[in-house]
Formats: structure tokens, sequence, C-alpha cells
């Protein structure tokens, strides 16, 4: 239990307030949605990208991760050589992939070229995970933005799978006692004020941290750059003394993650259009969003309900005392 | 008023024993699942995190399961009593298919130790579409034994306590068409949440309400079929007349359903996506004729005369509703990153144990228990 005794009771009778009155969305103090400017938040750029899967290293020291395999590798009977997982799983939080094109000849390049993509809990602004989960088991930390797992709430029903648009959280199928699994953005490690362990190990810069606000006028600004000029990129964190000289690419003219289901905090900047690099076309809300809406319309202070029960009630009455009667 | 009595008869006979072993198997296959882990029996993956047994045990089968929601509507609610010899089996069907619902989700869901989290006020989510299901599937299990418990007491003759649960009865009655109501739109709620991940011809914000409709419809066709098929296995009577009457409201009903269904799709201009013969749009016709054949051969007087037609259209009709279901949640679902999901043997086994349960308690009851109307000798 993460939560207090005194807490307990608040949210107890918070929660009898809920149940008979339904709320409207997000009373509850811990169903925290948005996003603010200082959370701290990952930019990707995939320009920058070397492809050298360290990130992946870096995420599995920072959270005593397993190695893993591919299928391939297990079928040809490699173990705990290097570490080889087909995509994330519930001992990869993050996971390296490319996209190739033709020939494949030029990095960054839609035709005939290849770009990197780097998948990872996209920490959302309004996480469907967080909205369908029906023990709140997964929530979003009002301050951090951080969607965290609560494994003294899950039910183990899945629906954050159904909902959420990238396939981030992963379950353990195999395991007679199951947990999900996913990023958590390394709060651990936040808490003691180190950076995630992504974005430390990265070499290049490709994979930034900073504050959501820090890195998005660092995204915009790449974006606006003239293609072909040098810029110092910074490296590990968004206001490191630590800059790597790169040329400027051509980047796509705008930032996922700004607006992507109403927003994330794991941002992406690209060359190759991004549906092609696995980052889905979403509306600028979340899908979550509008199912929420609608229960909330139809179940107001479960007023429909009421009104109904109470009409069929009587319709029941009329029906059944004839009934009675004829006995 | 008819009188309802129990057939009587042996109970162990050679189906009996056939459905004894299929729940044999997938109770032993059920405690497979709880060693070795939920990837062990099932096709489950993260792509398909829900497969067979949400969706036909739950999604699915609490739909069949409206037979007894559908009839109290017309009996109770419209006060039609001539249709009243049909409510008592409606309900008990009803009851065993949302009894064993409740059974597979605790089967299904990874960490069933922390079930009772989902009403705990601590933990309890009002915002998920799977709170309002969950809910109104448990009180609605209570409620239909409550509504089935005369027949325990007409059995034991206990007269008193069958006078006063007769008189609060429309409490339950009103109860039990108030959550249905609910949780079958709910249950088309759960996968508005799923957003683009389901084509814009099964995605849409009228999901509720087409699986609600649907249901019903679904709902009153069992009946129908429930009654043709027990009669015919049972050597009883057919009841005809009542049955074609009742009949004569399901093809309205499908016109409902597929006029808001073809009018949001029209209004959001995805019709085109109808000729686009990829998975979504095949489904979609398939699924569009398996509720339009049945819908007009229904519209005739003379058809619905004829038992024959009425066994068959109302079994397609079912299958109807129960693809929509399958389709919304499985078929047409696409997650994308190269998953796949095809229901693994054990997983099967489970789910056809679950119905050979079901089916023994349905031989049990009508044999034992007041349930079905008395049969006139000619």
């Amino acid at each position: 239990m993460n939560i207090e005794r005194r807490d307990f009771f608040k949210i107890l009778s918070a929660g009898a307030v809920t149940a008979v009155g339904a709320k409207p969305a997000h009373a509850r103090k811990w169903q925290h949605r948005g996003r603010n400017n200082d959370a701290p938040a990952i930019l990707y750029d995939a320009t920058l990208c070397i492809g050298c899967k360290t990130c992946e290293v870096g995420c599995k020291k920072a959270n005593n991760l397993e190695v893993e395999h591919s299928s391939l590798d297990e079928w040809h009977g490699v173990k705990n050589v290097w570490d080889s997982a087909d995509d994330l799983s519930t001992s990869s939080y993050i996971k390296m992939k490319l996209y190739k094109n033709g020939s494949g000849a030029v990095k960054d390049q839609e035709k005939d070229g290849f770009s990197f993509m780097r998948s990872a809990c996209m920490h959302c602004a309004e996480p469907d995970c967080q909205s369908v989960c029906p023990t709140s088991a997964l929530l979003k930390d009002p301050k951090t933005g951080i969607v965290t797992w609560n494994v003294d709430a899950c039910c183990g029903c899945r629906y954050c799978q159904v909902a959420c648009p990238f396939e981030v959280p992963k379950f353990e199928f195999d395991k007679a006692f199951p947990k999900l699994q996913k990023c958590f953005l390394c709060n651990h490690r936040i808490a003691e004020g180190k950076i995630p362990g992504c974005c430390e190990a990265c070499p290049t810069g490709a994979t930034l941290y900073g504050t959501y606000e820090e890195l998005l006028v660092e995204a915009k600004k790449r974006i606006g750059m003239e293609e072909g000029k040098t810029y110092d990129f910074p490296v590990n964190r968004v206001d490191s003394d630590r800059r790597e000289t790169q040329k400027v690419k051509k980047y796509n003219s705008y930032v996922y993650g700004e607006k992507e289901g109403g927003g994330t905090q794991y941002i992406v900047l690209a060359s190759v259009p991004y549906e092609k690099l696995g980052l889905p076309k979403l509306p600028p809300y979340s899908s979550s969003g509008k199912s929420e809406k609608l229960q909330h319309t139809l179940y107001a202070y479960l007023i429909s309900p009421a009104v109904l029960f109470g009409g069929l009630m009587v319709a029941a009455y009329r029906s059944t005392k004839k009934e009675n009667k004829e006995e | 008023m008819e009188k309802l009595k129990p057939i009587e008869g042996k109970i162990w006979t050679k189906p009996f024993q056939v459905l004894t072993a299929l729940a044999v198997i997938s109770v032993i296959l059920i405690a497979k699942r709880f060693i070795f882990g939920l990837g062990d029996v099932t096709g489950l993956n993260d792509g398909y995190p829900w497969g067979l047994w949400i969706v036909y045990d739950v999604v699915t089968g609490t739909a069949i399961a409206c037979g007894g929601y559908a009839m109290a509507i017309l009996v109770y609610i419209f006060n039609r009593g001539d249709y009243h010899p049909l409510v008592r089996s409606a309900l008990m069907v009803s009851l065993f298919g949302y009894t064993l619902a409740t059974v597979a989700i605790f089967i299904d869901v990874g960490r069933y130790w922390q079930l009772h989290n989902v009403f705990m006020p601590n933990y309890f989510n009002p915002n998920s579409a799977m709170f309002e299901v969950a809910s109104c599937i448990t009180l609605y299990v209570i409620v239909m034994w409550i509504e089935f418990s005369p027949a325990f007491m007409e059995k034991l003759q206990k007269k008193k306590q069958l006078k006063t649960i007769n008189r609060l009865m429309f409490i339950f009655i009103a109860l039990g068409v108030v959550l249905p109501t609910m949780h079958q739109s709910s249950l088309g709620t759960l996968m508005i949440a799923a957003g683009e991940k389901l084509s814009p011809l099964f995605q849409t914000m009228f999901l509720p309400l087409l699986f609600l409709i649907s249901a019903i419809s679904m709902g009153f066709s069992i009946v129908v079929f429930e009654s043709i098929y027990s009669s015919l296995a049972l050597k009883r009577p057919i009841e005809t007349p009542l049955l074609s009457k009742l009949a004569k409201l399901i093809p309205w009903l499908i016109v409902v359903f597929l006029v808001i269904r073809f009018g949001d799709i029209i209004y959001r201009g995805e019709l085109g996506l109808i000729f686009n013969f990829d998975l979504a749009s095949i489904m979609f016709i398939i699924e569009l004729l398996m509720f339009l054949i049945p819908a007009i051969i229904l519209f005739s007087e003379k058809n619905r005369s004829s038992s024959q037609k009425l066994f068959v259209t109302s079994a397609v009709i079912v299958l109807a509703g129960s693809l929509y279901r399958f389709d919304t949640f499985i078929v047409v679902f696409n997650p994308g990153h190269g998953y796949h999901y095809f229901p693994a043997f054990q997983e099967l086994m489970i789910t056809i144990g679950i119905i050979a349960m079901e089916i023994m308690a349905y031989l049990i009851f009508i044999k034992r228990l007041p349930v079905l109307p008395e049969v006139k000798h000619a």
C-alpha cells in the first residue's frame, strides 16, 4: 500500500461521493492528467542516432533487467551472449528499430535510405492506460508526469494493453504471478538527481534529457535550422556542456508528441515521416478522453440510471401486482 | 396462469456423461493455467491481450445471455403477460451465461488475487468503462439469482417466503433491466479507448448503442432458438404461435441497428471503406448479410409461422451479433507491430468446458425445478 492511513479516509469519503454521484473526470487527486512544462522529458532525435543500442544497455543496467534473446537467437541456441529482444518486452523497456527502404544507402532518407527509431513509453499527457485501468494501477505522477504501475493495485485485466496506442505495456504471460512492465522514466534515478539510464548512456545526444519545455524549444529550434549547417548538439542532457558538432539534417516539419494523442513527454524528431518509423498517426486528443467524456455524460451523477430505474420500477410493480393477485 | 413444472427424468444420461468429460478436461486445464500462467494454455500476447475467454465467455456470452433481459423488458415493462411462459427458462439461461462469465473473468485476469481492487474505494476508477462493466455484471448476477429464487422456493414449498419475494420482485425486475442496459452498452464503450487500432468501420462513438441494440436482438433470438431447440430435444410441443409473435420484434431491432450503423458511417464520411475489400470491409459485409437476410425473412408473417424458419433465422441473428463482437474485439482489432492471435487448443477446451457446464446446469435445473411450462396432454 502506498497510501497513508490518514489519506485513506479522505480517499474513502471521496470514493463514497464518487460512487454515489459519479463526479466529473479526474476529481480525484491521483487521477492526474496534463503535462507540466518543468516535468522530466526525453527528446529522441533520429538524425543523431547511430543505432549503437547503448541506450538499451544503459536502461537494462539502470533497471536490473535480464538479458533477452530474439526468437532467431533462441532457435540457434544462443544464450547470455548479447541482448537482442525482438521488440519491447517485459525485460526490455526500450527498443531500437531500423527503417530501411530500397537500397538503404543514405541515412535519414525516406527513399533508398534508412533511419533508426527508438520505442519506449511515451508518458502521455492524457494516458489511455491510466484512464482505462479499473484499479488505478497505472498512474501519472502529478509533478513529474511519469506514468507508473502499482503492483498492489493491478488485477491483470490488460485493458491498458488494449488502449495504449504505442503498444508499450508488456505483461508477463509466462508467469503464474505476472506483473506489468514498462519504462517509468527511471523515476528512481530522477529522485536521486540523476538522469534516466538511456540518456546517460547515449553517446551522440540522440536520446536527450531535459524538462519538457526546454526540449520542445530545442526541438523546434532544430526544425527551424538550415539543412547542412553545423550545430553543437548537446549530449545526455539539454543543458549539458558536452556537445557534439554535427551537420543539421532536414527534419520533418513538426515534433512528434507535441500534440499526438493529447501530447507526450517523450518527443521525437526525425527526417523520415513518423508513420514510416512505426509512430502511429494520432488525432490531437486521446481516445480514452473520448470514452471518458461519453461515460461521464451518460452517467453524470447517475441521474439517467436512477431515472430509468424509477420508471422501470413503476412499470414492473404494475405488472407484478396483477400477477401476484392472480395467484 | 400457466403452470411451470419440472420435467423430471434421469439426469445421468449419455449426453450428460459427455458433457461431464468435457467439463473435467477444462477443470484440469484451468488448474494448469493457475500453475504455469496464462501463456501456458492460451495464445494471448501483448498485442492481443484479450482473446477467446474475454470475447466469447464474457462479451459474447453475456450478450447471448440477454434472453432474460429481453423477456423482462417485454413481459414486465411493456406488460405483455402472454409471453410469461417463456420468462423463467429465459432467465435461467441468462443466469448461467452470466455466472460463468464471472468465472471466466476470474480465470482470465492475470492477478486474480487482487481482482477485488476493482471495487475498493482506494483503487477503483469510475473513469474506466471496465469499472462500469465489472460492477454492473457483478450486481446483475446477484439480482438474477434473486429473480430466479422463486423456482427453488416453489420446489421446497416455502409459501411464506415465496409471497414476500414475489411482492418485492418488482424492484429486482427493474434492476434486472437497468443493469444489463448499462453494462451491455459499456461493453461496447470498452473498445472506444482502443482508438486507431480499430477500423473506422467499427470504431465509433455509437459503439455502446450498437452493442446494446444488438444484445437485445440477440436476447430475443436466443429465447426463440432455445425454446424450439429444447422442445425438439425434450420431445415437447413447440410454442410456435407465441414465438412467431415474439419474432416479429426482432427485424425491427435489426433495422434500428443497421440504420444507426450506416447513418454513423455515412455521417463520418467513411462509407467508401466498405468497398475496400480488406479484412475490415469483408467482415463488415458478412455481418451485414447475417443481420439483414434473417431480418428480411422475419418480416413476413408466413415465414414467422414456420418453426423451421424461426429456428434458423434466430440462430443466424445470434451468430451475427456474436461475429460483430468478435470482429470488434479481435478480428478487425489491429495492434500492429506484427502481432497475431489465434486461440490455442487448450484455451478453446477451457471455453468448451465452460459451455458444457452451462448445459449441464441447464439440464439439471429443468429436470428438477419448475422452469418450463407444463405440457397439456391433448
